[in-house]
């Protein structure tokens, strides 16, 4: 095996401007290295700036400060070598099969001959045949997606990027394309040497890398790596298997370290400029109600609770993560578990709930408390929504305070805190008539 | 069903951009009109080819009229693609471009006229030539604005993965445009296209025969045909000429668009199931037709081949805050100053120098009355047909018949009927500051009926179960599921009829039946009197107000109605 790497990241930058003038950053010293063989999977959340990196190695995008090279050369614009697979598979629907999978090899101007018989060659390989002269959209997802794969492997490309290249299929078909890629990649068929995977679902990490890079948020950094030494083929119901996706979830769960006011690396101190996701109150409630249910009582295991609800940890995480900024449950190493309010909110009726909910919302939100005593304070009970968005941009970008009165209206709304009136963008204390 | 929206002006601009872009239009147009004024002199008066009044000459007639029209889109296809491509390709350009074409958009097409008429007479030494140049350029204005709008519009909303995708399989740029940007910005072209061919055939009627000061234009072609049956006051002459205008828009329709609109289809990107592919026995035959074939298979491996012919050249991205960039914006700063100021300069010289403050104040005034009766006219003709595109767009079979009519109604030129009412109005001694009126909304009228249609017809069928399972009938289903449910769409034709209508206006308030002519008081028949009279400044001015008017009142009214109601009445 070769011992330079295919490709190398070292102390990589990346930060986007905001309208004021400041800088939001959203990757911050990411090193990562790519050797022959490898397959190396970027797991974390949407927002700890995964696909960014992607898009940095892609050439589609200039990183602000760090260097990343492809065979020693640095990354400036797209790289013949580098071919990437898309989440939305990002076919051209007026392009036949053929055509899409031809494109790549036309824009290299390579002769009309050799094009034909290597995008054959890709269709075949990748189990098209037969479908050469179908339109995208007389394909399923799944075809599509293979249509995505053949593309970028027609072009016999050093590195393949994939950016969740499952996530928008069905779970029996996302199955499926893993394994014939797996059987593909382990009978060593297809033009590739290393493939950079980016995905937010752990078991897909486990399954498919040799080694997995942990993403944080805010900004986007590496919180570990993990080197997955479990022979191929994988099973997920192998025992090491299930331990290793545990202890990721456990990973990822964790607090870090410094003590207490950083202890949710979502939500920064917690002062008025932090962050919030936007999560219903039912989805909280219903979280809530599940683990104070039999056969948790209170206490949950996160992928075990994932499972039963069938959700992604994706989904999962905000949710759980809520609930701790709102003091109904903890959230350590892996395990969900109520707290004393959160129990009573379960065991509780709608009016009582309200009342919990309204209670834990302005004394553990302070942007909550702090709209509430503008009302308060003010002769008419009432203000324009501006006024908060403009205190929230010294934090944070304009989608995210966008974002975060959204949640705060709608928890608002269901706490019956204060109302909000869409129509003139006004918070006020007024009940609706 | 997609909604009709040929008067793509609805979107958000930086307003300062808007003052300058109105400047630099305005500006140019006087410059244009000076200009031109200035070749006008030598040229001696036109002698004019004789017309006959002979339905035999009729097929004649169409086919320039139809070949005008077809060269004039085909101008307008070119603009698009290079004007709208450096719109959106250039942030710097962009800036002035966009709201540049948002005002020559609100520009009445007759003004363009007017203006440039002797322009492009002057150029051509064969006058016909020229007056076929100034036809030409009358479809083209009529139709390029929204085609480039549509075009630019598309190419700023290219899915970012595609995009992506393109730029990762390093496409050249002339590759990326032919095979990324104008396919997706396909269907929308298309529609926009058909959209404006409305205008397109009223304008080409109208500037076959005009006549500017001393200079008159008198093409072969149905427009000049109808004229000259006004002049002679011959009903049956008119009559012809409108069977031969329904005949030319039906093939027209049948031959060129409905095949397109087929054929565009293939270019969607989101295939939402369920949606009816639309059909068109025309593409079925060029499809199966070998001269066809042959022709899109030449045209493809062109692409291919020029595709091959242009390399990617690899440039570095240029930086945020770079001292080049920065000298650069600054020189594209001040060039544009000085287009304004230039612009400034001519307007200034052109208007305030030549006209008194009274007749600026009286302008506006009519200004005023032109724009009431527009919006009297949009009233009444909402009354009539919300209901009537209600009813029909409930009901699918009677929507499947009444929509292509409406469709067709609209394509009409309108103008072909003038003479008819104005035949009334002379004959019952009518107001004509009253009933002249009507005519601004006869051809657009038909938009707010399809629009509400489509509207109707896009109502849920689980949203109408819902009324009749809680027996919501009568006032309060118009109040609460009807009028809400179609709103947005119904915005969006009053909106194109509105425009239209300040268009028309310029026709439809001065018209005549031989020597008769009948002028009612507005904006429309101060532009028309001073086009006749070759009057530089009143036409400036008069089309100068228009504009502004027309801008303002999309800004301030049009387009938050239109906002609101998509906000909040457009359902997903």
């Amino acid at each position: 095996m070769n011992n330079s790497p295919l490709l190398q990241c070292t102390e990589v930058r990346k930060a986007f401007p905001k309208p004021d003038g400041a800088e939001l950053l959203v990757l911050d010293g990411m090193n990562l290295e790519l050797r022959e063989g490898q397959i190396v999977g970027l797991l974390g959340r949407s927002g700890s700036g995964k696909s960014t990196l992607l898009r940095l190695i892609a050439g589609l995008s200039e990183p602000s400060a760090g260097q990343l090279r492809y065979l020693g050369q640095p990354i400036s614009g797209p790289a013949s070598g580098i071919a990437m697979v898309f989440q939305s598979f990002a076919l051209f629907p007026w392009l036949t099969v053929f055509e899409n999978v031809a494109l790549g090899l036309e824009a290299q101007r390579m002769p009309r001959a050799d094009i034909r018989k290597r995008s054959l060659a890709a269709i075949d390989l990748i189990g098209l045949d037969g479908f050469e002269s179908a339109y995208p959209r007389e394909l399923s997802g799944g075809m599509r997606q293979r249509v995505g794969f053949a593309r970028a492997l027609v072009v016999h490309p050093n590195i393949l990027l994939m950016d969740e290249p499952f996530s928008a299929l069905d779970v029996l078909t996302a199955e499926t394309l893993r394994t014939d890629f797996l059987d593909l990649w382990a009978e060593g068929r297809m033009p590739i040497k290393g493939v950079i995977l980016v995905t937010h679902n752990i078991e897909e990490a486990v399954l498919m890398c040799d080694r997995i890079l942990v993403f944080g948020s805010n900004p986007g950094r590496i919180l570990s790596e993990i080197k997955v030494s479990l022979p191929q083929p994988r099973n997920r119901l192998d025992p090491s298997f299930r331990e290793l996706v545990e202890s990721i979830y456990v990973e990822m769960t964790a607090r870090p370290q410094g003590g207490a006011s950083a202890r949710h690396e979502r939500f920064p101190g917690l002062g008025i400029g932090s962050q919030l996701p936007h999560v219903s109150s039912n989805l909280l409630a219903g979280l809530m109600e599940a683990v104070a249910a039999v056969p948790f009582n209170g206490k949950a295991d996160l992928p075990d609770i994932a499972s039963d609800l069938q959700m992604e940890i994706d989904e999962l995480f905000p949710v759980a993560e809520t609930l701790q900024m709102l003091r109904f449950a903890e959230l350590e190493g892996g395990d969900l578990k109520l707290t004393e309010d959160g129990m009573a909110f379960a065991h509780a009726a709608l009016d009582e709930r309200k009342r919990i909910f309204s209670r834990h919302l302005l004394n553990y939100v302070p942007l909550a408390a702090h709209i509430r005593r503008v009302l308060d304070e003010r002769a008419s009970h009432s203000a324009r929504k501006s006024r908060f968005v403009d205190e929230l941009e010294d934090f944070m970008s304009e989608e995210a305070a966008d974002q975060t009165l959204r949640a705060i209206v709608s928890w608002s709304r269901y706490a019956e805190a204060f109302a909000y009136d869409d129509e003139n963008a006004m918070f006020s204390l007024e009940n609706p008539t | 069903m997609n909604r009709l929206s040929p008067y793509g002006f609805l979107r958000d601009l930086a307003s300062r951009w808007d003052v300058l872009a109105f400047i630099v239009v305005i500006g140019l147009i006087a410059f244009l009109g000076e200009t031109s004024r200035g070749l006008f002199a030598p040229l001696s008066q036109l002698e004019v080819a004789p017309l006959s009044l002979d339905p035999i000459h009729l097929p004649e007639y169409a086919a320039r009229t139809t070949f005008r029209m077809l060269a004039g889109l085909f101008l307008s296809l070119v603009f698009t693609l290079t004007y709208a491509t450096w719109a959106a390709k250039s942030e710097r350009a962009g800036k002035l471009l966009v709201p540049m074409l948002d005002i020559l958009q609100s520009v009445p097409i007759l003004g363009f006229i007017s203006v440039t008429v002797v322009f492009f007479m002057s150029l051509a030494p064969g006058r016909v030539l020229g007056a076929e140049f100034a036809a030409i350029f009358a479809i083209f204005t009529s139709q390029a604005w929204n085609m480039a709008f549509s075009f630019y519009q598309s190419l700023r909303t290219i899915p970012n993965e595609l995009s992506e995708a393109a730029e990762s399989f390093r496409l050249s740029p002339w590759m990326r445009f032919w095979q990324l940007e104008v396919p997706f910005g396909m269907p929308a072209l298309i529609w926009n296209m058909m959209m404006s061919m409305s205008g397109g055939w009223f304008f080409v009627v109208a500037s076959e025969s005009i006549s500017v000061g001393h200079t008159t234009v008198a093409l072969p072609g149905v427009g000049s045909y109808i004229a000259l049956a006004i002049e002679q006051k011959n009903l049956a002459a008119i009559g012809w000429a409108i069977a031969t205008m329904l005949i030319v828009i039906l093939l027209y329709d049948q031959l060129l668009f409905r095949p397109l609109v087929a054929w565009a289809d293939r270019f969607r990107v989101e295939q939402e199931p369920g949606v009816r592919v639309p059909d068109s026995w025309a593409l079925t035959m060029m499809r199966r037709s070998r001269l066809i074939q042959a022709a899109t298979l030449a045209f493809h491996a062109a692409v291919l081949w020029t595709s091959r012919a242009v390399k990617r050249v690899d440039k570095p991205v240029m930086d945020e805050g770079s001292p080049k960039k920065r000298s650069l914006d600054l020189l594209w700063v001040s060039l544009v100053i000085v287009a304004v100021v230039a612009g400034l300069w001519h307007l200034v010289w052109v208007l305030i120098k030549n006209t008194p403050l009274s007749e600026a104040l009286q302008v506006c005034g009519l200004a005023t009355l032109t724009m009431l009766r527009v919006f009297i006219l949009i009233a009444l003709a909402s009354i009539v047909w919300v209901p009537i595109g209600v009813w029909v767009g409930m009901r699918p079979r009677a929507a499947q018949i009444v929509q292509p009519i409406a469709q067709f109604m609209a394509a009409f030129p309108a103008n072909l009927l003038f003479p008819i009412a104005v035949y009334g109005i002379v004959a019952w001694r009518l107001n004509p500051d009253i009933y002249l009126s009507p005519l601004m909304i006869l051809g657009t009228q038909w938009y707010i009926l399809f629009n509400v249609i489509a509207g109707a017809s896009a109502i849920p069928a689980e949203m109408r179960y819902v009324a009749a399972n809680f027996h919501v009938s009568g006032w309060l289903w118009w109040r609460k599921v009807a009028l809400p449910a179609v709103l947005p769409f119904y915005v969006t034709g009053a909106i194109t009829a509105s425009g239209g209508s300040w268009n028309a206006a310029i026709v439809a308030e001065v018209a005549s039946w031989g020597t008769t002519h009948v002028q009612a008081r507005g904006l429309g028949a101060y532009i028309a009197q001073a086009t006749t009279a070759g009057d530089f400044h009143r036409i400036v001015l008069g089309i100068g107000t228009m504009s502004l008017f027309v801008v303002v009142i999309n800004r301030l009214f049009w387009r938050p109605l239109y906002y609101y109601a998509e906000r909040k009445y457009r359902l997903t």
